[in-house]
């Protein structure tokens, strides 16, 4: 049992940082994901988590797999790709989620186009799907300090976020600025999302955030304790994911995304609130 | 990182952010003396149009202040759009309306089919608590008596036991309870309601119309678009009947009639033959 459960990441220091570091993004992808979901913009994180890919091909262009510089790349592009989208929705016969497919398709293909011409397939590889075994000092503090912004700004602007969430025509009707906050909510999915990419790779940084989250929806219904139960789930399965890459050599980020995926089908089945078992008993 | 200079910085955003939400509340604060303005809301030759789209035509008039006022009219008579350009949602394409200097940040507004999910994990007292935040500002906590207040507002609703439910578990009628609860907390001096009555309980109208009638003692301006024409009867004291221009404005029991109804209904018909021609021109104005 020691053996199995503990006695890696006590042997090694690769093992130890890369648990740290789910931990750490399962602290601010959790409550992310909880408000995406609520917020009814599950596809929409789906395509912005795409659109990081630019950024981070660009980043990796000038530097090499230096992950600040990835990051930062992909932090500026799927902004912009997110700002874009919205004004094409606003400015054209385009809904919001069409005009950010597009954008989003455009810089998947763009993306991985620059990386399979500067670098190799492995390159393009860990890009997509994350060396979360790779990560070192640098790369922990970072995923660290993103993931304490996000949580500080997310607990400072908590209130109107939810109203904003909740009921967007009662916040314009305030005269408060409902744009404002949607945008700094953005900005913070973007940041986790980031964070999240060095460990799970541009395809699955969302995984993290939205599997724990429409997991923990049949567990609870109220709104703290969906953040909680989140994050739960989310670092249960970066500790069994981890262990499960480690033990049976799996790749590491699809094999959490799996676990996190477990919970998920298990919840839908057995779930205290609105599960399959739940409606037909 | 020099970490003295951190908290520095950080006491000093808490500060500002304490200092934002101040200067909120005592701009809310300011806005008791609900009943110290005299001619209430001013239409002047208000026309309204979207793309050639005629909305409203040529309506003058006035809510005057602490009135409790119904709209009602056949569909497509502009009812909704009055509301929504007396929220300022919507500019006039031309004539004037004057709020008596009322800012729009102090003007309620339940919207027809409020697109709220219902299903989402907040308690009751969570969302009328919402109602204080322009009081309260977004980053300060809900002190004790703005507690009592929360549950106040639920009691004048008839929901003190429910304060701690979940959202999803109330009916329809109970959920409109809860915004209502909310309008009552923002104490706004003018307040519009579009169709607020539709597809609820014949008791939760009754108790909400008698809300109404409270909040109108209490000197403020009401206006709200309606179709059950008893509960006009029985409630509000004032009727405009609006086919995208006033048919009739004043008493209800002078403008509620039967022949006023017909008219507006004629009105109606006509748009539908002759989408672009709103109103004939040689019809005479009552």
């Amino acid at each position: 049992m020691y053996d199995f459960f503990i006695l890696p990441f006590e042997d090694y220091i690769f093992l130890r940082r890369a648990l740290v570091a789910c931990l750490a993004l399962s602290m601010s992808c959790a409550p992310m994901g909880v408000l995406i979901v609520l917020r009814r913009m599950s596809l929409m994180g789906d395509a912005l988590s795409h659109s990081i890919l630019p950024g981070v091909a660009i980043g990796f262009l000038l530097r090499g797999l230096s992950l600040p510089m990835m990051s930062l790349g992909g932090f500026i592009s799927a902004l912009l790709v997110a700002f874009l989208a919205g004004v094409v929705s606003r400015t054209t016969l385009l809904r919001e989620d069409a005009s950010l497919v597009g954008f989003y398709l455009i810089s998947l293909a763009f993306g991985s186009l620059i990386v399979s011409i500067k670098g190799t397939n492995v390159d393009l590889m860990h890009i997509l799907f994350g060396t979360i075994l790779a990560v070192d000092k640098v790369s922990l503090l970072l995923v660290a300090g993103i993931s304490s912004l996000t949580l500080i700004i997310g607990a400072l602007i908590y209130r109107p976020l939810i109203i904003e969430c909740f009921d967007p025509s009662f916040m314009y009707s305030l005269g408060a600025r409902g744009a404002l906050y949607h945008g700094l909510f953005i900005m913070l999915i973007v940041l986790c999302m980031v964070a999240s990419f060095q460990a799970l790779g541009t395809l699955m940084a969302l995984g993290l955030m939205m599997l724990p989250a429409i997991a923990a929806r049949f567990w609870a219904e109220e709104i703290g304790a969906l953040f909680i139960i989140a994050f739960i789930i989310a670092s249960l399965s970066g500790y069994a994911g981890l262990l499960l890459s480690y033990h049976y050599i799996w790749p590491s980020g699809p094999s959490i995304i799996l676990v996190a995926g477990l919970f998920y089908t298990i919840s839908l089945l057995i779930g205290r609130y609105g599960s399959i078992w739940k409606t037909h008993k | 990182m020099n970490f003295e200079r951190f908290i520095l910085t950080a006491s000093k955003a808490y500060r500002y952010l304490k200092k934002f939400g101040h200067e909120k509340s005592l701009e809310a604060a300011g806005r008791h003396n609900i009943s110290t303005h005299q001619e209430g809301i001013t239409c002047t030759n208000l026309n309204i149009a979207y793309n050639s789209h005629i909305a409203i035509q040529d309506l003058s008039g006035t809510f005057q202040s602490g009135t409790l006022t119904a709209v009602i009219g056949p569909n497509g008579g502009g009812k909704s759009t009055l509301l929504k350009t007396i929220k300022g949602f919507i500019r006039p394409s031309s004539g004037a309306i004057t709020r008596n200097g009322i800012p729009l940040s102090q003007i309620t507004y339940l919207s027809q089919n409020s697109e709220i999910d219902r299903s989402f994990p907040l308690s009751v007292k969570d969302v009328v608590a919402m109602g204080l935040c322009s009081e309260v500002g977004f980053f300060r906590h809900y002190n004790r008596t703005q507690c009592e207040k929360i549950m106040q507002a639920l009691d004048s609703v008839g929901l003190l036991e429910c304060a701690d439910r979940a959202l999803h578990t109330l009916s329809g009628g109970q959920f409109q309870r809860v915004l209502f609860a909310r309008m009552a907390l923002q104490n706004a001096p003018i307040v519009l309601l579009d169709e607020p009555f539709a597809a609820i309980d014949s008791s939760t109208m009754e108790a909400l119309a008698q809300l109404l009638c409270k909040w109108q003692q209490q000197g403020r301006t009401i206006i709200v678009v309606l179709h059950d024409l008893d509960i006009v009867r029985e409630f509000f004291p004032k009727t405009l009947v609006l086919a995208r221009q006033s048919i009739a404005w004043g008493d209800t029991k002078e403008t509620l009639t039967l022949d006023n109804l017909r008219k507006a209904k004629f009105y109606s018909h006509n748009w539908d033959n002759n989408e672009l021609e709103a109103v004939p021109s040689t019809w005479s104005r009552n």
